[in-house]
């Protein structure tokens, strides 16, 4: 669904002021065996899509291709250029107790490129100028007291920056990675997960990054035997951010959560993808993207895939995208995608809704005493909470809170 | 013992074909415990009086006064409005999203008094108010008005009248769409709110209906953006019987000829 928010003017009296236009669809079990598909695709299955390690195989984007259509490609050059990191682009810093990072991964050296195949052209190039990526192991059993933090500053805007992490979580470990982006730069970033049975891992990536900064990113998550994998992804700043979650299963019983929190204001174009590829019997999987638009040329994007393969019997899937328009001038691009192969499932569905803030919402709050600037916070907070509470990191949680205040406080002024 | 009194207003909005005129010079007197009833035929300016009384900004104010206990309440934002303590109760009840019901009326209650309630007893005022309403508790947790039914939306309209406790209530057709059930319980509402005696109400509405279980002391006809006739109870009776007819011709228009239903 595109829905796109226009200049009408709110109207006293109408009952059919709404606060959402919502589609929805729920498939429960029994005999469901069809393509359902929102979106414009050209090839017959998502599993279809091109993946290779060869720059070559991916042409520049030109804003034409099903997966660039939204994308603000034209200025995106230095970002598509197979070109290496310049020179202290961006600072690294890894917190992890002692062991926990091992030595780089040179290409081609496993488990690097076990489960990450570049998919675009931006993660081509970012794997392709990445001689050295930094690799993580929590080790099996292990319950770090207090998350793992990568961070990534960026040393400028414009500035070529190329990463590829990889990062393995042992079996029946219990932790969260924070991946957290500041400062400028033009940065590629490739995050490459390994999720071992019955291991618990929640990887939030943080867009905090300032205006000027445009980000491209791949991270592709396999989630073992009984694991539960958790993908946060947080965008606030940023000029350009388009990251693209995806995970599939190495095992039975295996659980994925994609969530996403943005916020995008004036002239900031926000996308998240996730593909859920259910290629394993009885998994679960939920998506929850959720997002604010505020000022003029605000541009946020949602393609949310999900493929339910034939041999994927019992798999359990969700996915959800809902908007919230605060201002006129924004545009929320919204595209469910839901391919079933089997109809031996527990369930399947999606739902997509965008809603605005209007002047009615703001009339109504106020004519119950409540002032304006606590009106539209009451709204965006508790809109967004549902994400953030997810985080279960309290210092963070507090920290993304201040961050969404301090954008709606920069909009009113 | 407060006053809102309302002195000559006119009232105009800006349509595509120009500024139109909706009232016309109206004034109206409530004091606290008074129950005034303002009846009309569709389009005849009730709803824009109660939204313009609340400072909904589609309405311009071309010339009079609204004042309370003296105070220029055209003077004050919405939200100082509803502080100083008017409320309205809202015809068409919009639904605000990301809100829930809980965090939203303790938002408002402790916007209004100026300090948060007393959790303890906030919650069990809510659920009793609630449960006089025949809420569902449920709705607590569900998002403003959000997929609530016309008559849910009313009974939450009236919910908040009771927890708020303005000074003066202003009802904009707060019957209309609901059946008898529905309207007695919320008519029960009105009346609780208004036995506490601390209260003013604006009852509008087209329908005699409601005045069967809200007892108005002053009756206003309104037409064409002005009061026309003005009583006691039995002019409610009177238009029960005789309709808006009679007055079509006093006020000029031919279209405010709606008929009163029983």
């Amino acid at each position: 669904m595109t829905a796109e928010i226009t200049t009408e003017k709110a109207r006293i009296g109408a009952p059919s002021i709404a606060g959402f236009t919502e589609e929805g669809e729920g498939l429960v079990s029994a005999k469901v065996d069809h393509s359902h598909n929102h979106g414009v695709t050209v090839m017959s299955s998502r599993a279809e899509r091109l993946t290779s390690f060869d720059v070559a195989d991916f042409a520049l984007p030109t804003g034409r291709e099903e997966e660039w259509r939204f994308t603000p490609v034209r200025g995106l050059a230095n970002l598509f250029s197979d070109a290496g990191t310049d020179e202290a682009a961006a600072a690294l810093t890894v917190e992890a107790p002692e062991g926990y990072v091992r030595s780089a991964l040179a290409q081609g050296a496993a488990p690097r490129g076990t489960v990450l195949t570049p998919a675009d052209r931006a993660a081509v190039v970012a794997s392709a100028n990445t001689d050295e990526a930094l690799h993580v192991v929590i080790p099996a059993d292990a319950e770090p007291a207090e998350p793992v933090r990568i961070l990534v500053d960026g040393a400028g805007a414009g500035r070529r920056s190329n990463a590829h992490f990889v990062l393995e979580a042992g079996a029946n470990s219990r932790s969260v990675v924070i991946v957290e982006h500041t400062g400028a730069a033009d940065h590629n970033g490739n995050l490459e997960v390994i999720v071992g049975d019955g291991a618990h891992l929640t990887v939030i990536s943080v867009q905090l990054w300032e205006d000027d900064a445009r980000h491209l990113g791949q991270h592709d998550a396999q989630v073992g035997k009984d694991a539960v994998y958790k993908h946060i992804a947080v965008s606030l700043g940023g000029s350009v951010v388009r990251l693209n979650s995806n995970v599939r299963f190495s095992g039975e019983g295996a659980e994925a959560e994609l969530l996403g929190l943005y916020f995008a204001d004036a002239g900031q174009h926000l996308e998240h993808r996730s593909f859920v590829d259910h290629n394993v019997a009885n998994c679960k999987s939920n998506v929850l993207y959720k997002g604010a638009l505020q000022g003029k040329n605000a541009h946020t994007v949602w393609v949310g895939d999900v493929l339910i393969q034939k041999q994927a019997l019992g798999t359990d899937s969700y996915e959800k995208n809902q908007n919230l328009v605060l201002t006129d001038g924004c545009r929320a691009d919204s595209v469910p995608n839901l391919e079933i192969e089997t109809g031996l499932i527990e369930g399947a569905g999606h739902a997509s809704s965008t809603g605005r803030f209007d002047d009615e919402h703001l009339f109504y709050l106020m004519a119950r005493g409540i002032p304006e600037d606590v009106a539209r916070r009451l709204v965006v907070r508790g809109f967004l909470n549902e994400i953030i509470q997810q985080i279960k990191v309290p210092a963070l949680e507090e920290r993304l809170t201040a961050e969404v205040e301090r954008e709606l406080v920069a909009n009113e002024n | 013992m407060s006053t809102l009194e309302i002195k000559d207003l006119h009232v105009s909005i800006d349509t595509e074909q120009g500024t139109k005129e909706i009232l016309k010079g109206v004034s109206l007197t409530i004091r606290t415990g008074e129950t005034h009833a303002i009846m009309g035929p569709n389009g005849s300016g009730k709803s824009t009086l109660a939204s313009t009384i609340a400072g909904h900004p589609r309405y311009n104010v071309t010339g009079g006064t609204i004042t309370l206990d003296g105070e220029d309440v055209l003077a004050m934002s919405v939200d100082e409005r509803a502080r100083a303590g008017v409320f309205l109760a809202m015809q068409y009840p919009v639904e605000v999203p990301g809100v829930t019901m809980t965090n939203f009326l303790r938002t408002a209650k402790t916007a209004i008094d100026g300090e948060a309630p007393k959790l303890r007893t906030w919650t069990k005022d809510v659920k009793d108010a609630m449960q006089q309403l025949r809420i569902d508790a449920d709705f607590a947790q569900r998002n403003v008005n959000e997929g609530f039914s016309g008559g849910e939306k009313k009974r939450v309209e009236i919910l908040q009248l009771e927890l708020f406790k303005p000074k003066f209530a202003v009802l904009d057709e707060t019957d209309s769409g609901l059946d008898v059930d529905a309207l007695k319980v919320v008519s029960e509402g009105v009346n609780r709110a208004h036995a506490t005696g601390n209260m003013g109400t604006l009852l509008i509405t087209h329908y005699t209906r409601i005045l069967r279980y809200i007892k108005p002391d002053f009756v206003h006809v309104f037409v064409n953006g002005q009061v026309v006739e003005e009583g006691g109870p039995e002019l409610a009776d009177r238009l029960e019987e005789e309709g808006y007819d009679r007055y079509a011709g006093a006020a000029g228009t031919a279209t405010a000829a709606a008929a009163v239903q029983a």
